[in-house]
C-alpha cells in the first residue's frame, strides 16, 4: 500500500497520477462489481447452507449457468451494438425440436420411399445451421428492412416458437439416446458427458466464453462492434460496414442458441416444444449484470458470463436455504434493477471523475 | 472586489459577476465580468472556443456557474433552468436552431406560450395561427403558420427561432449568432426588428463572428479570449483592428497560416455533382470542381447551402448522388465509405460530437477505427503496432491526453479534433475532406491544425475544407469555392478574394420572394468569376 501523505509532499504531478490511479482502481472495482457481488453471494449462501460450498455443488451449479452464459455471450455482441435479440429462447426451441426429429424421426424421402438417419455430427451440424439462417433473417429484416431490433427480433419469438410447435405438432420427442443400429447414438454425451471430470456444458461455456471473449477485445471485428454502439454513425464515417457487422452480432446470436438448443436437448434426451421459453429474458438479465450498457459500445464478455454465474448461484442458492419460488422471482427482479442502478451511478461518478 | 461598487449603476439590466465554469477538465469561463447595458445591442465577441456561448447558456439558465453570480437589475439571481431564466424576461436564440421540425411554424413559435382557450385546457388553433402570422408579418417573411417546421429551409428556420423569441415578453433577448444563416437581404430585415426592439427598451445581447456586421448594429462590445474577459467598450471608441486585436491577442498572421508551395497534378475531379432534396428539388445542383495536390481549396457558403452534403456525397455516404469522381485520374469506382477511404479519401466530420467521436472507445481506439487492417497481426490487432501508430500521431499532432488509453470525453474540444483529423491522416488520404474543422475549438488549436493542412499540402495532399468563417476561408486557402443553394456560384483564387464578393455570391438565389430574385440577378452580375463558374460545367477547366 502506498503511504498517501508521502506521495503527497511529492510534486503536483506525481499527485495527479496518485489520484489516477485511484480512480482507475475504483473504476477497475467497478467494472468488477459483478464478480464481486458473485463472491459475496457465495459466502452468504456457503454460510447459510454447509453443502453449498462442495465441489458437487458447485459443478451442478456451473452445469446450469453454463445454458444460460451460452446464451449471454450471443446476446453480448447484440447488445454491445446497441441492438436486442428476444428471439434467443424460441430459437433455443426450434433448435432442440430439428435434433429431435432428425435422431427420433429422421427425414423421410418419400420418392424413394426411405427413411435417412443422420450421424450425430450431422444432427448437430443441422441443429447450429437452424440458429444461424434464423439470425441471418433477424439480422437480414433489421439491417435491410430497417426494422427495429425490438421488433424484428420479436417477431422471431413468436415464428421460431410456432415452427418448433409444428415439428411435432406440440408434442415431445423422447428417448434421444439414438439406435445403435441406426448409427446414431451418443447425442447425450454433449449434454450429459464428462472430459477430465468435467462436464461437457461447462467446457462448452469456456469455450465459447474464450473464443468470443477473444474476438471481442482483440480483433477488428470486435472493435468495431463497440464503435457501433458507442457512436454507429462515427463508425460508418470510418468506413466501417454498419450493416455487415450488424447482421454478423445476429448470427453469432442465433449460432449461440442453436448450440444451447442442443445442449439441453441432449441433457434432457428428449425435446419439447416449449424448451427455451422465457430463456430470452434470463440472457439479457446476465449481459445486464454483467456491466454492459443496454444503450451498447460498454460492456465485456466475461461480464456477461460471471452475470449468468450471479443470476445461476441466487437462483440455486435460493433453493438451497429453502426461500419459495414465488419470492426467488421477487429477488431476482430486485437484484436486476440494482444492478443497472449501480450501473447509472458508475456513469455519473465517471462523469464526475472526468470533470473534476 | 472593486468593481462591485457598480453593480447598482442605472443602465446595467443585467451583470455577471466572476463567472468560472469548468467542464471535462477545461475552463471554460475564468472568471469573467459582462454587462449588459439596457435598451442597447452589447456584442459579445471571441473566437472560437473562446467561451461566448457557455456565458450565454449561463445568462440563459441553461448552464450553472461554477463559480460567481448574476444580478439582475442590482439583484442577485440563481437560474436553475431555461425556464426560471425565461420568467426572468430572459429570452435565448440559440446558435443551433432548437426548433421541433415535426411541428408546424406556429406551434413550435408559441410553444410553451400557446394561445388557449377553455382555461388553458385547448389549444385555440385560429388564434395561434392569427398570433405566428402577426410576429412573421413583422419579420416580413411570408412564411405560412401551418407549413411544418422541418420543410423550411435553414434561414427560414432561423426566422421561425427569432419569432419565437419575440413571442415571449423579454427584456433581455440573446442572439447566438442569429445571422449565419441568413441572406443579406434577411439580414436588414433582422436589423431592423433590433433596433425596433431597443427603442421598446429591449436590451440585446449579440454574438457574431461578422465584424462589420458588429460595427453596424452593436452598442457596447465585450471581448472574450481563452475563457478571460480582456477588454469593454462602446462602439464609437473603436474599430475593426481593435476588435481583432483584442481577440486573438497577436497578429493574425500567426493563427491563420499560409504557405506558398508547389501545387502538383489534379487529385480530385468531381464533374456535374448532383444530389437531389428528399422533398422535391436539389440539395446539390451540377457541381464541378477539381483539387490539385498541395492544393489547399476552402469552400464557403451560408448553412444550408450543401456544403456538408457535397462532402458527404463524395464519400459516399448518398447513394442517391448523380456526378462523376476521380481520384488522381483514375475514376472512382468504390460506392461505401470504406472503399472511397481505401481509394483515397476521407472525411472529418462538422460535428464532432455527433458523427466524429466514439465516446465509449479510448483516445488510441477512436484514432486507429478507421484504419484497423493495418494493426493486424495474424487474426488479432496488434497491440503495440497501434500505440506506436496513436504515439506517433500524438506527437506530430500535439495531441495532449494523459495516455492513449485515456478516454476520449475527457480530453478539450480542440484535442477531441486532433484526433478525428488524426484518425483521417491514419488511412494515408490523398485527399482530406475537413467540414468546419474549427468549429469550437480554442484559437492554439486552431492555429496547429492551419499548421497542419499546411504542412500535409506540402506533402502532396489535396485538401478541401468547409468553413463560415471568412478570415479563415481568406487566409488559409489558395482557392475559395462558393457554394449558395447547391451551385457553385464562386471561384476565387487567394489573390482575388475580397469579403464583399464572397458574401455576394454565397447570398446568390437565396432571398425570399420574387423581388429578391431580381436583386440576386443584380448580384449575380457583380462577380467576376461567375462567367468562368459557367464556362467550367461544360468542358474540363484548364489548369490554373
Amino acid at each position: 500500500m502506498r503511504n498517501p501523505s508521502s506521495v503527497a509532499s511529492r510534486e503536483p504531478a506525481a499527485r495527479r497520477s496518485f489520484a489516477l490511479q485511484r480512480r482507475q482502481i475504483q473504476t477497475i472495482l467497478f467494472q468488477l462489481r459483478a464478480f464481486v457481488a458473485l463472491i459475496i453471494l457465495v459466502i452468504i449462501f456457503s454460510v447459510l447452507s454447509p453443502d453449498f460450498l462442495t465441489l458437487n455443488d458447485l459443478t451442478i451449479v456451473a452445469e446450469h449457468v453454463s445454458i444460460n452464459a451460452l446464451l449471454a455471450i450471443g446476446q453480448s455482441f447484440v447488445i454491445l451494438t446497441a441492438g436486442i435479440d428476444l428471439s434467443v429462447g424460441s430459437i433455443v426451441g426450434l433448435t432442440a425440436m430439428v435434433a429431435g426429429y432428425l435422431i427420433s424421426q429422421g427425414l423421410p424421402l418419400p420418392m424413394f420411399g426411405v427413411v435417412v438417419y443422420f450421424n450425430v455430427w450431422i444432427v448437430i451440424l443441422v441443429g447450429l445451421l437452424v440458429g444461424i439462417v434464423l439470425g441471418l433473417v433477424n439480422g437480414l429484416v433489421i439491417t435491410r428492412l430497417s426494422v427495429a431490433p425490438f421488433i424484428a427480433t420479436l417477431g422471431m419469438l413468436y415464428a421460431a416458437r410456432g415452427l418448433a410447435l409444428l415439428t411435432s405438432n406440440g408434442a415431445t420427442f423422447p428417448d434421444l439416446g439414438g439406435d445403435p443400429s441406426l448409427g446414431n447414438t451418443g447425442f447425450p454425451f454433449l449434454g450429459t458427458g464428462s472430459l477430465l471430470g468435467v462436464p461437457m456444458p461447462i467446457w462448452l461455456m469456456v469455450l465459447f466464453g474464450a473464443v468470443a471473449s477473444f474476438v471481442a477485445s482483440r480483433t477488428p471485428f470486435g472493435r468495431q462492434v463497440y464503435a457501433i454502439g458507442g457512436n454507429e454513425r462515427a463508425a460508418q464515417l470510418s468506413g466501417i460496414r454498419v450493416n455487415r457487422v450488424k447482421l454478423l452480432v445476429y448470427v453469432i446470436s442465433g449460432f449461440c442458441a442453436a448450440m444451447t438448443g442442443l445442449v439441453i436437448a441432449s441433457q434432457l434426451q428428449a425435446a419439447q416444444p416449449a424448451t427455451g421459453e422465457s430463456y430470452e429474458l434470463n440472457a439479457i438479465a446476465a449481459v445486464v449484470l454483467g456491466g454492459t450498457s443496454l444503450f451498447g459500445g460498454r460492456g465485456t464478455i466475461l461480464g456477461s458470463i460471471i452475470g449468468a454465474f450471479v443470476i445461476g448461484v441466487l437462483s440455486d442458492g435460493l433453493v438451497l436455504i429453502g426461500v419459495s419460488e414465488f419470492w426467488q422471482m421477487v429477488i431476482k427482479g430486485a437484484v436486476i434493477v440494482l444492478a443497472v442502478v449501480i450501473d447509472q451511478l458508475q456513469q455519473r461518478w465517471q462523469k464526475r471523475a472526468i470533470a473534476a | 472586489m472593486k468593481g462591485s461598487d457598480q453593480e447598482h449603476a442605472p443602465d446595467i439590466v443585467l451583470r455577471a459577476e466572476g463567472i468560472t465554469k469548468i467542464y471535462g477538465g477545461t475552463v471554460a469561463l475564468d472568471n469573467v465580468d459582462f454587462n449588459v447595458y439596457r435598451g442597447k445591442v452589447n456584442v459579445l465577441i471571441g473566437e472560437n472556443g473562446a467561451g461566448k456561448s457557455t456565458l450565454m447558456k449561463i445568462i440563459a439558465g441553461a448552464e450553472t456557474a461554477t463559480r460567481g453570480r448574476l444580478l439582475l437589475e442590482g439583484q442577485p439571481v440563481h437560474f436553475k433552468s431555461p425556464r426560471e431564466a425565461a420568467r426572468a424576461g430572459i429570452g435565448i436564440i440559440y446558435q443551433e436552431l432548437n426548433l421541433f421540425p415535426n411541428l408546424s411554424v406556429a406551434e413550435n413559435i408559441l410553444l410553451d406560450h400557446e394561445a388557449t382557450s377553455w382555461n388553458g385546457l385547448i389549444v385555440d388553433r385560429r388564434r395561434q395561427q392569427e398570433l405566428a402570422r402577426r410576429l412573421l408579418e413583422r419579420l416580413e417573411q411570408p412564411i405560412d403558420p401551418q407549413a411544418l417546421v422541418g420543410t423550411l429551409r435553414l434561414g427560414q428556420q432561423q426566422i421561425v427561432e427569432i419569432a419565437k423569441a419575440l413571442a415571449r415578453d423579454v427584456r433581455i433577448l440573446i442572439m447566438d449568432e442569429p445571422t449565419s444563416a441568413l441572406t443579406t437581404a434577411e439580414v436588414e430585415v433582422l436589423f431592423r426588428v433590433i433596433r425596433e426592439l431597443k427603442a421598446q427598451g429591449v436590451s440585446i445581447i449579440y454574438i457574431s463572428h461578422k465584424l462589420e456586421e458588429l460595427l453596424r448594429i452593436g452598442d457596447y462590445v465585450t471581448v472574450l479570449r481563452d475563457s478571460h474577459r480582456i477588454a469593454e467598450a462602446p462602439v464609437s471608441a473603436i474599430d475593426v483592428n481593435w476588435i481583432v486585436e483584442q481577440m486573438i491577442g497577436r497578429s493574425v498572421g500567426e493563427t491563420y497560416i499560409h504557405q506558398e508551395h508547389q501545387l502538383g497534378p489534379e487529385l480530385l475531379r468531381v464533374e456535374h455533382l448532383s444530389l437531389p432534396r428528399a422533398g422535391g428539388g436539389l440539395v446539390l445542383d451540377d457541381v464541378s470542381f477539381q483539387v490539385r495536390a498541395g492544393e489547399i481549396v476552402a469552400l464557403y457558403g451560408l448553412l444550408g447551402a450543401g456544403r456538408s452534403e457535397l462532402l458527404e456525397c463524395l464519400m459516399g455516404l448518398h447513394p442517391e448522388a448523380t456526378g462523376s469522381l476521380w481520384i488522381a485520374g483514375r475514376p472512382v469506382r468504390g460506392r461505401t465509405v470504406g472503399e472511397r477511404i481505401a481509394e483515397g479519401l476521407v472525411l472529418v466530420p462538422e460535428d464532432r460530437q455527433r458523427e466524429g467521436l466514439v465516446p465509449t472507445l479510448s483516445v488510441a481506439q477512436n484514432m486507429v477505427l478507421a484504419s484497423l487492417r493495418r494493426y493486424l497481426q495474424g487474426p488479432a490487432l496488434s497491440r503495440k503496432k497501434e500505440l506506436a501508430a496513436v504515439r506517433r500521431l500524438m506527437g506530430e499532432l500535439g495531441i495532449k491526453a494523459p495516455s492513449p488509453q485515456t478516454l476520449i470525453e475527457a480530453l478539450s474540444g480542440g484535442n477531441q479534433q486532433k484526433v478525428v483529423v488524426a484518425r483521417g491522416l491514419l488511412t494515408e488520404p490523398r485527399v482530406l475532406l475537413l467540414d468546419e474543422p474549427t468549429r469550437g475549438i480554442d484559437i492554439g488549436a486552431k492555429a496547429d491544425l492551419f499548421r497542419l493542412m499546411n504542412r500535409l499540402a506540402r506533402e502532396g495532399l489535396g485538401i478541401l475544407f468547409v468553413s463560415s468563417e471568412l478570415r479563415e476561408v481568406m487566409s488559409v486557402a489558395d482557392r475559395i469555392l462558393v457554394l449558395a443553394r447547391g451551385r457553385l456560384t464562386g471561384e476565387f483564387r487567394r489573390e482575388q478574394a475580397s469579403e464583399e464578393a464572397l458574401v455576394a455570391a454565397a447570398s446568390v438565389g437565396q432571398g425570399p420572394g420574387p423581388a429578391s430574385e431580381e436583386e440576386a440577378r443584380a448580384v449575380w452580375a457583380a462577380i467576376p468569376s461567375v462567367p468562368q463558374t459557367e464556362e467550367r460545367r461544360d468542358q474540363p477547366r484548364p489548369r490554373v
